[in-house]
């Protein structure tokens, strides 16, 4: 929904009315008319990236229990369109979900190599943000951001699955701030 | 419940008295102390005697008491279903000094002595496959031992210019602090105001009272 923009109001989307309808026509008269329509590559691409973010799940601990609820009926991030994948091969975004251990780290890196370009990291929980509740541990990675680069920290122990999903929000408002064509 | 227990612990002494070094009941718990070298033949006397029909081993652990000789506890916690008891059996050890392992007669012993061996250094003679079980593939050292640092030695990882995973030495930002909390419903005794006068008698009430 976040296309249909009124110019007057900058990036608001408009609500249904009659503003929108006359924009409507506006554009379809164009396309009629000349058989094409102007945009931005970069807004066409990022509304693309950010309207159907399919995320690796990588569920470590019990964050993955509130990422799951986050995908049940209350939440529901389908409506996002956003849909796990269980492959890094198929996915654009990989939410980490629980404590990073030096066991696991390897492992993870390879994972998040696995993942095609343009790739986002969602960390999630104060396990995989810094050590969290396990910080002083001999075998824990202090945070996920030692092994991947991050783009959006979700704090608590676990976050709410509400706030999973303004992270998520959160990450497709960076996406259509800071992304290009290139990544 | 007590007399039960009481009465195993005496039977079972009576059965294996070389074997068994000494036992206890407390708080409706029946431990008992065995010889190293014995264990093989008290828990299968354990699993397979009619009185006692401890057939589940619920669990094989260690434990370190550094300031002893035999620093080195093992634990193991058997429960019976049919006569609904629980037992638990305990051997000593040092670093040096193995203990049997009890997987022919429990085959349930197997990753419960993988891990002790793991955490601890507790090694077991006749195990089938005594390898890491829970640690880190290069992990050196024994983590649950009282000697290790709750932070480790060489246990900080990243990745770099090498593509991978690189181990370093621990740098820790901030030190571990252990905190002291006093929870308000134990411990400090807080003065409420009013409290002061609780055992004080009341003042007389004027006369004629109000409306």
């Amino acid at each position: 929904m976040g296309i249909i923009t009124d110019p007057a109001h900058g990036k608001a989307p408009l609500p249904p009315g009659p503003e929108q309808d006359a924009l409507l026509r506006q554009v379809t008269g164009e396309l009629q008319d000349k058989g094409f329509v102007i945009a931005s590559i970069d807004k066409l691409v990022n509304w693309a990236r950010t309207g159907s973010l399919w995320p690796m799940t990588f569920g470590l601990a019990c964050c993955a229990i509130e990422m799951i609820h986050a995908y049940c009926s209350r939440y529901d991030l389908d409506r996002f369109g956003v849909v796990p994948r269980p492959s890094p091969r198929q996915s654009d975004v990989i939410i980490v979900a629980g404590t990073l251990t030096n066991k696991m780290a390897p492992a993870f890196r390879k994972v998040y190599d696995q993942m095609a370009e343009p790739r986002y990291v969602i960390s999630m929980g104060s396990c995989a943000n810094g050590g969290g509740y396990y910080h002083y541990s001999y075998s824990v990675v202090r945070g996920c951001d030692r092994v991947v680069p991050v783009d959006i920290y979700v704090p608590g122990c676990p976050p709410t699955a509400e706030a999973l999903v303004y992270g998520i929000l959160q990450l497709q408002k960076k996406i259509n701030r800071t992304g290009t064509l290139w990544r | 419940m007590d007399l039960a227990l009481k009465d195993l612990g005496d039977y079972l002494v009576g059965e294996l008295p070389e074997e068994i070094l000494g036992s206890e009941l407390a708080f409706d718990q029946l431990t008992i102390k065995v010889r190293r070298e014995a264990i093989v033949k008290v828990l299968t006397f354990l699993r397979d005697d009619v009185s006692c029909q401890f057939k589940l081993l619920v669990d094989v652990c260690g434990a370190d008491y550094p300031e002893r000789e035999q620093r080195f506890d093992v634990v193991y916690h058997l429960l019976s279903l049919t006569h609904n008891n629980r037992i638990r059996v305990k051997v000593t050890t040092d670093e040096q000094t193995p203990v049997p392992s009890v997987t022919g007669v429990y085959s349930a012993a197997n990753w419960f002595e993988r891990e002790a061996w793991d955490l601890y250094g507790i090694y077991f003679f006749d195990h089938p496959d005594l390898r890491r079980i829970l640690t880190d593939y290069g992990f050196e050292g024994h983590p649950l031992r009282k000697d290790f640092p709750l932070t480790g030695y060489v246990e900080v990882r990243y990745d770099d210019e090498q593509k991978r995973v690189v181990y370093e030495p621990v740098k820790l930002t901030q030190e571990f602090r252990s905190f002291d909390f006093l929870s308000p419903w134990e411990g400090v005794q807080r003065m409420l105001p009013g409290d002061e006068k609780a055992g004080e008698a009341p003042p007389p009430k004027p006369a004629g009272g109000g409306a």
